[in-house]
C-alpha cells in the first residue's frame, strides 16, 4: 500500500498575526513554523495504516528550503521518505498542481491532506488533487479505515455524519478523530536524519488569483460586565440592546 | 453571461444558509447586470424549489435523477460545472458547507476558475476587477483575493450575508447532464443526521461550555439553556477529548469554525486556539469565575461568577422573557 501525505508548514497556532509591505504580505519576523496540525493527524493515520498493511508513506511539501525542519519532523513521526517541490506555495491551486504532477505516475493508493491549512484555511488542496488526478476525494473525514480495496471513511455533514465506501485510490482531507497525534520518539528522530528527502523542481502553473491585501479584525469594544448577583440583566441586554435573542 | 448558485438540500429542504447563498449570488448578479440561475440536485419538491425565486433566482435547474439522489461529490461537481458551461456562468456561488467544501475546488479546476473559499463579503467589481474578502489565519485576519480568471467560484461562509427577499418570478426546468460512471464510485453506507437539534455550523445562537463545568453530568443546564434559546451546543477541545461531549461539538482551531450571531462561552478560558473558531461571532458573552480569563478581552458581555449559580438564573430569565413575549 502506497500512501502520500501532503504536509504544509504553517505559523504556530499561538502566533500573533501581523502584516508588512503595506498589508500585502504576512510578517514572518520571529514566527515559529510548525507542521500543520491537521497534516499531523493525516500523517499519524498514514503511518498506522502503512504498519498494518505493509505499506510506505511518502510525505510531500511544496516549499522552499526553509521548510526542511518540518519535513524532517514528518520523517521522525514515521514517514518512509520525503519530497520537496522547490517553490514558494503561491496558493492551493499551485500546490495541488505540483503535487498532482508528482503523483500522477506513482500509483499511490491513498493520498491524504489535512482538512485545511491553518494559515490560508482554503480547504482546497484535497479536492483539487482529486480532480486533477481524476479520482474521488472527500474533503473532511473524521474516520478512515481500509477494507479490502476500499477506503471506508466517515465524513462530517451538518448536524451528523455520513459513512462512505470508496474504491481506492482516493484523496481525503483529514480532521480530528482520524488518529491521535504521534509524538516522534528518539529512534524516529535519529533515523529521520538519514531518510531520503528528494528535491524536485516545480512545473509552471497559470495564476488564477492573488491575495492583494490583508486586514485584521477591528478590536471589539471593551466588555460590558454584568453583576453576578443579577444575571437576568444579561438576558435583558441580549434582548433589548444586542437584539440577538 | 450569468451567475450560477448551487442550492444544496438537506433531506429535500433548503436551510437558511442556502437562502443566504442565493441572496448573495443575486447581489453579485445585480452588480454584474446579469441573471441568477440556481441548480438543485437531488429530490426536492416543486414547492420547495419555488422558494428560490423569492430570493432572486430567475431560473432553477432541477436535477432529479435516480443516480444523483444522494450526494456524490465527484458527480455533483461534474453536473454543476456542466450547468455553469451551459449557462455561460462567470461566477459560481456555493455555501461553504461540508459538502460545498468538497465541491468548490473540483468545480474550480474543471472551469479553470479561481476558487475563493469562505467569502464574507460581496465582491468588489468596480472597473471590471473582481476582489473578494475572506477570512484567513483561523479568523485572526482577512485576506482580499483578486481573481483574474474568467470564471470565479465563491463559497460563502454561513451567517456572513443576509437573506434578502425580492419580489420576482422564476421558472423551474429539468436539467439532465450526462453522468460518467467513473464519477459514481463512492457509495454511501450510512447517514446519521440529528434532525431534532440545531446543527452547529448553521446555528445563529450557540451555547458553549468548557472544562469549568467539571464533568459531563453537569451539561443538563447547558442543554436546557440552549434549547430554550433555540441554540446549538458547543464545547472546548478538552471537553470532547475527555468524551464529555461528542467531537462534532468541538469548536476552535482543530474543531470547527463558526460565526453565529451570539456565542455564549461558559467555563471556557479563551485560549487562542479556541478563539480561532469563534472570534467572528457577532456577539460574544463570557461567563467565567476568573476575572483574568483571557476570554473577557474579546467578549461583548461578561459575568464574573460561578456557572453553577449563574446558568440556572439565566434559564429562569429566558423563561420569563419568553412568557412576556
Ligand atoms: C495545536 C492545538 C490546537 C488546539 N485546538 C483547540 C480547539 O480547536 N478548540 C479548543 O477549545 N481548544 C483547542 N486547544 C486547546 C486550548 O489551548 C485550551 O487548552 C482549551 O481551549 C482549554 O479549554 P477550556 O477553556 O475548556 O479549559 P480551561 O483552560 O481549563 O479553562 C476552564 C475555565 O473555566 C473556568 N471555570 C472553572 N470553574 C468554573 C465555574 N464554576 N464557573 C465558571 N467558570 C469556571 C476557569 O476559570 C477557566 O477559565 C488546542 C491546543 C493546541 C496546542
Ligand atoms: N505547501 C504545501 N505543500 C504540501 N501540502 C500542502 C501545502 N499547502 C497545503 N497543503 C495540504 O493541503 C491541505 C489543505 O490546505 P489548504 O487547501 O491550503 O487549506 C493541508 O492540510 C496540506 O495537507
Amino acid at each position: 500500500m502506497k500512501i502520500l501525505v501532503c504536509i504544509s508548514n504553517v505559523p504556530d497556532t499561538t502566533t500573533k498575526i501581523t502584516f508588512n509591505n503595506d498589508n500585502t504580505s504576512f510578517n514572518e519576523g520571529g514566527v515559529q513554523y510548525v507542521l500543520n496540525p491537521y497534516d499531523e493527524i493525516a500523517l499519524s493515520r498514514a503511518v498506522e495504516l502503512a504498519e498494518s498493511n505493509s505499506g510506505t508513506v511518502t510525505v510531500i511539501n511544496v516549499g522552499e528550503a526553509s521548510t526542511e525542519p518540518t519535513i524532517r519532523k514528518a520523517l521522525a513521526v514515521g514517514a518512509t521518505d520525503a519530497v520537496r517541490v522547490n517553490a514558494a506555495p503561491r496558493d492551493a491551486y499551485f500546490v495541488a498542481q505540483q503535487i498532482a504532477n508528482y503523483a500522477k505516475d506513482k500509483a499511490f493508493d491513498l493520498i491524504l491532506t489535512g482538512r485545511e491549512s491553518i494559515d490560508y484555511n482554503g480547504a482546497q488542496v484535497a479536492a483539487m488533487l482529486g480532480e486533477l488526478l481524476h479520482i474521488p476525494s472527500v474533503s473532511i473525514i473524521k474516520k478512515l479505515n481500509i477494507e479490502g480495496g476500499n477506503a471506508v471513511v466517515e465524513r462530517e455533514i451538518e448536524g451528523g455524519k455520513e459513512v462512505l465506501s470508496i474504491p481506492l485510490p482516493i484523496v481525503a482531507g483529514t480532521a480530528e478523530g482520524v488518529a491521535e497525534w504521534k509524538i516522534p520518539n528518539m529512534r524516529g528522530i535519529m533515523s529521520a536524519r538519514t531518510k531520503p528527502l528528494n528535491v524536485v523542481e516545480p512545473i509552471s502553473v497559470e495564476q488564477l488569483a492573488q491575495i492583494v491585501k490583508f486586514d485584521t479584525p477591528a478590536p471589539r469594544g471593551s466588555v460590558k460586565l454584568i453583576d453576578a448577583a443579577e444575571p437576568e440583566k444579561l438576558i435583558d441586554l441580549l434582548h433589548a440592546e444586542a437584539k440577538v435573542i | 453571461m450569468s451567475v450560477l448558485v448551487y442550492v444544496e438540500n438537506a433531506e429535500g429542504k433548503f436551510k437558511k444558509s442556502i437562502f443566504e447563498a442565493v441572496s448573495y449570488a443575486k447581489s453579485v448578479a445585480a452588480q454584474l447586470d446579469t441573471s441568477l440561475i440556481a441548480i438543485s440536485i437531488g429530490n426536492v419538491a416543486q414547492d420547495e424549489l419555488a422558494k428560490l425565486a423569492k430570493y432572486g433566482a430567475n431560473k432553477t435547474l432541477n436535477v432529479n435523477t435516480e443516480q444523483l439522489k444522494t450526494f456524490v461529490n465527484q458527480a455533483y461537481a461534474s453536473v454543476i460545472a456542466e450547468a455553469a458551461k451551459k449557462e455561460n456562468a462567470e461566477v459560481v456561488v456555493l455555501s461553504n458547507s461540508f459538502s460545498g467544501k468538497g465541491l468548490a475546488p473540483r468545480i474550480g479546476v474543471k472551469l479553470e476558475a479561481a476558487v475563493i473559499s469562505g467569502a464574507i463579503e460581496l465582491p468588489d467589481t468596480t472597473g471590471g476587477q473582481f476582489k473578494v474578502k475572506r477570512s484567513a489565519f483561523s479568523n485572526k485576519a482577512f485576506a482580499t483575493v483578486e481573481a483574474t480568471s474568467k470564471v470565479k467560484v465563491i463559497s460563502l461562509t454561513p451567517n456572513a450575508y443576509q437573506v434578502i427577499e425580492k419580489a420576482g418570478e422564476g421558472n423551474i426546468e429539468d436539467f439532465n447532464a450526462p453522468v460518467d460512471q467513473q464519477d459514481l464510485k463512492a457509495v454511501i453506507k450510512e447517514v446519521v443526521r440529528a434532525t431534532d437539534k440545531v446543527s452547529l455550523p448553521d446555528a445563529e445562537l450557540v451555547v458553549s461550555a468548557g472544562r469549568g463545568l467539571k464533568g459531563p453530568e453537569n451539561w443538563g443546564m447547558i442543554e436546557e439553556l440552549a434549547s430554550l434559546l433555540g441554540a446549538a451546543t458547543a464545547c472546548s477541545k478538552p471537553v470532547s477529548d475527555a468524551d464529555w461531549r461528542p467531537h462534532s461539538e468541538h469548536v476552535g482551531q482543530t474543531g470547527i469554525a463558526i460565526s453565529p450571531n451570539l456565542y455564549i462561552a461558559i467555563g471556557i478560558s479563551g485560549a487562542i486556539q479556541h478563539l480561532a473558531g469563534v472570534s467572528s461571532s457577532k456577539v460574544i458573552v463570557v461567563i467565567n469565575k476568573d476575572p483574568e480569563a483571557p476570554f473577557f478581552k474579546v467578549a461583548d458581555y461578561g459575568i464574573v461568577g460561578d456557572a453553577f449559580e449563574i446558568v440556572p438564573k439565566l434559564i429562569e430569565a429566558v423563561k420569563s422573557l419568553k412568557a412576556n413575549a
